[in-house]
C-alpha cells in the first residue's frame, strides 16, 4: 500500500511538472504581446521595453519558467494585467463558487444517477428501464449549454421560479445562495448523472446475478438488504471510478455553466482572461485547474482502494 | 441477446450491425446530417448570410419555417449551415485525433519500456487538463477559427485515442498467434498492421463513434464562446450564443438550433451504443431490449 | 425410521422455464428427509438436483414455473408469498453454495456476512451477535475466530471461506440445511474437513441435511438415504446401504460401476462409461427418459413412463434389478 502510494505520488509529482512547462510555453505562444497587453493605454516603445525589463520578458524562456516556479511555490502566481491584483487572490476568490457548484451538481449527479441506474437494473426490461435509460442517454446527448438556455426559457421567464443569472454568496444570504445555485447545478450535474446512471446500471446488472446476491437472498435478507447492502455496495466499486473519471467533464462543464448563469467562478475567470489576454491570469487559473485535477485523480484512486478492500489490503483475490 | 445468438459470430459485421435497432436508428438520422451537411448550399431555401431588417426576430411560419434571427436572417438556412460546420469539425476532429493518437498508441504497445514512457507521460499532461480547458487554450494559442477550432478538439481528443490504441496492442501482443507472427520473425510493420491493427478495429470504431458527438458539442461550445467559428459565419453554438439577449422574445433563435445539436449527437451516441452492443455483447449495455 | 415425522416433505415437485421451448428441469419429484437425517440427492450434472433445492427455498427467477408441495414442519412453502419465505429462509431452511469463491461478498467482512443473518432473524444486538459470530466460526472449526471474524473473504482458502457459508447457513439452527455441492470446488484435502463438519453439526444440532452431490464417494461416507435423479425425474430412492449393496435401477448401476475403486481394477484398464448423452429436457417425455441408454430398454420403455415404486426402495424402472441383487 504505501509503495502504491509513493508511486502513485511520484507519477503524479511528474506530470504535474510537465503540465506546468506546457502551461507556460503554451501562454508565451499565444498571439498578441505581453507586454502591450501589460502596458494598457501606454504604447511608446520606451515604455513596452521598460515593462520587458520590469517583468524580464526579453529573458530566456526557460529562464523565466524557473522565475515563474519560484515564484508559484512561494505562492506568487503573478499580477493580473487587467486588474493589477495577484493572481492568485483572485483564484481564491472565485474558487469558492465553482466548489459550491461542482457539489451540487455532483450531489444532483450521485442521486439521481444512482437512484434510476438502481432502478433500471431491478425493474430489468420493465417501462421503468426503458424510461431511465432513454432520459440518460438523452441526458448525455444535450450539450449543457443548450440545456442551461433551456431552463433559464423555462424556470426563469416562461415560469419565473429561479432567477436567470448572477450569484449571492451563502454568508450573505444562504437561501438565495441555494435558489441562484438549483439551475446551475441541474445543468452541471445532467450528463454526470447521465454516465453515473448507465454505469450503475451496468454494475447492478453485473452484480445482482453475482452468487453472493443469490447467498444474500437464501439468508432471507429483505429485497432492500439485498440490492442496497450486497448488490449496490459492490457496484459503487465501479461507480466511483467512472465518477473519478468524470471529474474533468465536470470541470468543463463549470466553465461553460458558469459562462451562462454569469457565476464569477473558476470558469469565468479563465474564459475572461482568455478574451483579455490577461496572461498572468490565464497561465495561474489553467494551472490551478490541471494541479487540482491531477490531485483530485490522486484522491479518487486512493478512495478506490479504500471502498475495495482486495486492493486496500493488497490480497490475491 | 437472443437476436445476436441467432445471428451468431459467423455473420458479417454489417449485417450484425444492420440488424441492431440503435445502430439503425442512429445511423438513418446521422446518414442524413452528413447529406444535409454536403448538399447545405443546395438545400438552404435562403443565403445564410443576408440580412433582411424588415424581417428581423420573426417566429417560425410559411415563409421562414424556423423563424428569423436579429438580423432578420433565415434560421433553417443557418442550421443548414451551421450543422455543416458541426459535421465537419465532428469528422474531421476525429480522423486527426486518430492520425495521431494511432500511431503513437501502436508504437507505444509495442515496444512498451522506454517509448511506452516517453507516450504515456506526455498522453498522462494532456489529460490532466480537462477536456474543455484543453480545448478553450488550444483554441486560445491557435486563434479563433473553425480550422483551429477543429485542431484543438482533434488533439484535445488524441490522448483517449492513444489510451485504446496502446492499451490494444498490448492485450493483443500477448496472444498465442501475434506471439507466433513475432516468434517466426515477424518485423513490427507485419505484426502491427497485419495482426494487432485488424483485431483493435471494434474497440477503434467504438471509440470513433463516442469522438464524433463530443467533437459535435466541442465545436458548438467553442463557437458559443467565441473561440470557434466566427460570427457572421453560421454555426450551431454561434447562433445560440447570438440568441441569448434575445432568449425571451424570440426563443426559437436558441431553440431550433439546439434540437439540431441534440438530434445529431444523440444519433451518434445511439449509433455508438449500438456497434459497442454489437462487437462487444458482454460489455456494459443500454437500454431495455 | 418411520417413527418420526419429517421435518420436510416434498412431492411431484416440478419446475418449467418457459422460453421459446420450454424446459422441464424437474419432473415429479418427492423425498422426506427428518431431523438429524442426511439425505443425498446424486446425479450427473444438468439433472436438476440444483434447481431442486432453488425451487424448495424459492430462489428460482420468475421465468420458472412450480408446482407441487414444499412442507416445511406444518407449512407449506410452494405458493407461499415472498416475505412468508423470508421469514424461512437463513432461519429454518438454509443453504450452502457450490463456489465458497464467489458466494460470500467480497466487499463485506466474514463477521458483517455472518452477524446480518442473525440480527435479521433473532433480531440479536450488533454485540451480541458479533459475539455469536465468533462462536459460529470456532463451531465450524476456524482457528483464531476472533481475528477471523474481521477479515475479508479473500483474506481466506477456499476451505475456510466454505466453512464460514456453513457459519452462515446454520447460524439460526435451521431444520433443515442444503448443500449443493459444498465440496466439489475443494482440494481433496479439505473435502472431507468440511465434510466432517457438516456431519458433527447434524448429530450435534439435529439439523436435517439435504446433501446434493454427485460425489459417490461422499454419499457413502455421509448419507443415510439417497435419491438417485436422471434427466430432472427421480429414478431410484433407497437407504444408503441398501442402494450401494444392491442398486436396482440400471442408470445407478452404471454411476457405481463408473466409480473406480481401490484394489479392484476395473475391467480392460478402463472405467466403466454409460453410453449415450442426457436427453434435452425440452419435452416432457411419456416414456422412460434414460431408454436411448439403457441395454435392456424395450418398447414399453419408449412407450410408457415409469413412476418410482415399492415400499422402502423405491425404483421408476420397467425392468429393475430384483430386490436384492448386488
Amino acid at each position: 500500500m504505501t509503495r502504491y502510494l509513493l508511486r502513485r505520488l511520484g507519477q503524479s509529482g511528474v506530470t504535474l511538472v510537465l503540465v506546468s512547462i506546457v502551461v507556460f510555453v503554451g501562454v508565451r505562444a499565444m498571439p498578441g504581446d505581453t507586454a502591450r497587453a501589460l502596458a494598457g493605454e501606454e504604447t511608446t516603445p520606451e515604455a513596452l521595453a521598460a515593462i520587458r525589463a520590469e517583468y524580464g520578458l526579453d529573458d530566456n524562456i526557460a529562464v523565466q519558467y524557473a522565475r515563474y516556479v519560484q515564484h508559484a511555490l512561494t505562492g506568487d502566481l503573478g499580477t493580473s494585467a487587467r486588474t493589477g491584483l495577484p493572481v492568485l487572490d483572485a483564484i481564491l476568490d472565485a474558487l469558492p463558487v465553482t466548489l459550491e457548484l461542482a457539489l451540487f451538481s455532483l450531489l444532483f449527479a450521485v442521486v439521481l444517477g444512482i437512484g434510476a441506474g438502481v432502478v433500471a437494473a431491478v425493474r430489468r426490461g420493465k417501462p421503468a428501464e426503458w424510461a431511465a435509460s432513454t432520459v440518460a442517454l438523452l441526458g448525455l446527448s444535450v450539450p449543457n449549454f443548450w440545456l442551461g438556455i433551456v431552463l433559464i426559457l423555462g424556470f426563469a421567464i416562461a415560469l419565473p421560479l429561479f432567477p436567470a443569472s448572477g450569484f449571492v454568496p451563502f454568508g450573505t444570504d444562504p437561501a438565495e445562495n441555494l435558489r441562484r445555485m438549483v439551475l446551475p447545478a441541474v445543468v452541471l450535474g445532467t450528463g454526470l448523472a447521465a454516465v453515473v446512471m448507465r454505469q450503475t446500471r451496468a454494475a447492478m446488472l453485473e452484480s445482482l446475478s453475482a452468487d453472493y446476491v443469490r447467498t444474500a437472498r437464501a439468508k432471507g435478507l429483505s429485497p432492500w438488504q439485498v440490492t442496497g447492502g450486497h448488490a449496490l455496495r459492490n457496484s459503487l466499486i465501479t461507480v466511483v471510478t467512472v465518477l473519478g473519471l468524470q471529474l474533468g467533464q465536470l470541470i468543463s462543464g463549470a466553465v461553460v455553466t458558469e459562462q451562462i448563469f454569469v457565476l464569477p467562478g473558476f470558469g469565468k475567470l479563465m474564459i475572461d482572461a482568455v478574451f483579455t489576454r490577461d496572461y498572468a491570469m490565464v497561465q495561474g487559473v489553467v494551472l490551478f485547474t490541471a494541479t487540482a485535477y491531477i490531485l483530485v485523480n490522486l484522491a479518487v484512486d486512493l478512495l478506490y482502494s479504500l471502498i475495495d478492500p482486495r486492493i486496500r489490503l493488497g490480497g490475491a483475490r | 441477446m437472443n437476436t445476436q445468438l441467432a445471428a451468431g459470430r459467423d455473420t458479417p459485421l454489417w449485417r450484425r450491425l444492420a440488424g441492431n435497432g440503435p445502430v439503425l436508428a442512429g445511423g438513418t438520422v446521422a446518414v442524413v446530417f452528413v447529406l444535409a451537411a454536403a448538399a447545405a448550399p443546395l438545400l438552404a431555401p435562403y443565403d445564410p448570410a443576408r440580412a433582411d431588417f424588415q424581417a428581423a426576430l420573426q417566429g417560425p411560419g410559411w415563409s421562414h419555417w424556423l423563424g428569423t434571427d436579429d438580423l432578420g436572417r433565415d434560421q433553417l438556412s443557418r442550421v443548414i449551415h451551421g450543422a455543416r460546420a458541426s459535421m465537419q469539425v465532428g469528422v474531421l476532429a476525429v480522423v486527426l485525433a486518430f492520425l495521431v493518437g494511432v500511431p503513437l498508441g501502436l508504437v507505444a504497445g509495442y515496444y512498451e519500456r522506454f517509448t511506452d514512457s516517453v507516450v504515456s507521460r506526455v498522453t498522462d499532461t494532456l489529460l490532466a487538463f480537462p477536456f474543455l480547458v484543453l480545448a478553450v487554450g488550444l483554441a486560445a494559442v491557435l486563434g479563433p477559427s473553425l480550422l483551429n477550432a477543429t485542431i484543438a478538439i482533434g488533439v484535445s481528443l488524441v490522448p483517449q485515442v492513444v489510451r485504446v490504441a496502446r492499451a490494444e496492442t498490448l492485450r493483443l501482443k500477448h496472444l498465442d498467434y501475434v506471439q507466433a507472427a513475432l516468434a517466426s520473425g515477424g518485423g513490427p510493420g507485419t505484426v502491427l498492421f497485419r495482426h494487432v491493427l485488424p483485431n483493435a478495429t471494434s474497440a477503434l470504431l467504438v471509440q470513433a463513434t463516442v469522438g464524433i458527438p463530443a467533437a459535435i458539442i466541442s465545436e458548438a461550445l467553442l463557437s458559443f464562446l467565441g473561440l470557434g467559428v466566427q460570427p457572421p459565419d453560421p454555426s450551431l453554438g454561434v447562433m445560440l450564443s447570438g440568441a441569448q439577449p434575445y432568449i425571451a422574445a424570440a426563443p426559437w433563435m436558441a431553440v431550433f438550433p439546439g434540437i439540431a445539436i441534440v438530434a445529431a449527437t444523440l444519433a451518434f451516441n445511439l449509433l455508438g451504443d449500438g456497434v459497442r452492443d454489437v462487437l462487444d455483447p458482454k460489455g456494459p449495455k443500454r437500454g431495455g431490449r | 425410521m418411520i417413527d418420526t415425522e419429517p421435518v420436510l416433505r416434498v412431492r411431484d415437485l416440478a419446475v418449467t422455464f418457459a422460453g421459446e421451448r420450454t424446459v422441464h428441469a424437474v419432473d415429479g419429484v418427492s423425498f422426506d428427509v427428518r431431523a438429524g437425517e442426511v439425505l443425498a440427492v446424486v446425479g450427473e450434472s444438468g439433472c436438476g438436483k440444483s434447481v431442486t433445492s432453488l425451487a424448495v427455498l424459492g430462489l428460482l427467477p420468475e421465468a420458472a414455473k412450480v408446482t407441487g408441495s414444499v412442507r416445511l414442519g406444518g407449512r407449506e412453502l410452494a405458493g407461499a408469498s415472498e416475505a412468508e419465505l423470508r421469514a424461512v429462509r437463513g432461519s429454518e431452511l438454509s443453504m450452502v453454495f457450490q463456489e465458497p469463491m464467489t458466494s460470500l461478498n467480497p466487499v463485506l467482512t466474514v463477521g458483517r456476512q455472518i452477524t446480518e443473518v442473525l440480527r435479521r432473524h433473532q433480531k440479536l444486538g450488533r454485540r451480541e451477535a458479533r459475539e455469536r459470530a465468533v462462536e459460529l466460526l470456532s463451531l465450524v472449526g476456524i482457528p483464531a475466530p476472533r481475528r477471523r471474524v474481521d477479515e475479508y473473504p479473500h483474506q481466506l482458502s477456499g476451505g475456510m471461506r466454505q466453512r464460514v457459508v456453513i457459519a452462515v447457513a446454520v447460524a439460526c439452527d435451521p431444520a433443515v440445511l442444503i448443500a449443493d455441492e459444498p465440496t466439489t470446488a475443494l482440494d481433496v484435502t479439505v473435502q472431507a474437513g468440511v465434510l466432517d463438519v457438516l456431519d458433527s453439526l447434524r448429530t450435534r444440532l439435529g439439523t436435517a441435511v439435504v446433501l446434493i452431490t454427485h460425489d459417490l464417494g461422499v454419499v457413502a461416507h455421509t448419507a443415510d438415504r439417497v435419491l438417485v435423479m436422471y434427466a430432472g425425474r427421480p429414478v431410484e430412492h433407497a437407504t444408503a446401504d441398501e442402494l450401494f449393496a444392491s442398486p436396482r435401477h440400471p442408470y445407478t448401476r452404471g454411476l457405481l460401476a463408473a466409480v473406480p475403486r481401490p484394489g479392484t481394477p476395473p475391467e480392460g484398464g478402463r472405467l466403466t462409461e454409460i453410453p449415450g448423452m442426457v436427453p434435452a429436457l425440452t419435452e416432457r417425455a411419456d416414456h422412460c427418459t434414460f431408454a436411448p441408454r439403457c441395454d435392456r430398454a424395450d418398447e414399453r420403455c419408449t412407450t410408457a413412463r415409469p413412476h418410482p415404486e415399492g415400499e422402502r426402495h423405491l425404483v421408476a424402472c420397467w425392468h429393475p434389478e430384483p430386490e436384492g441383487t448386488p
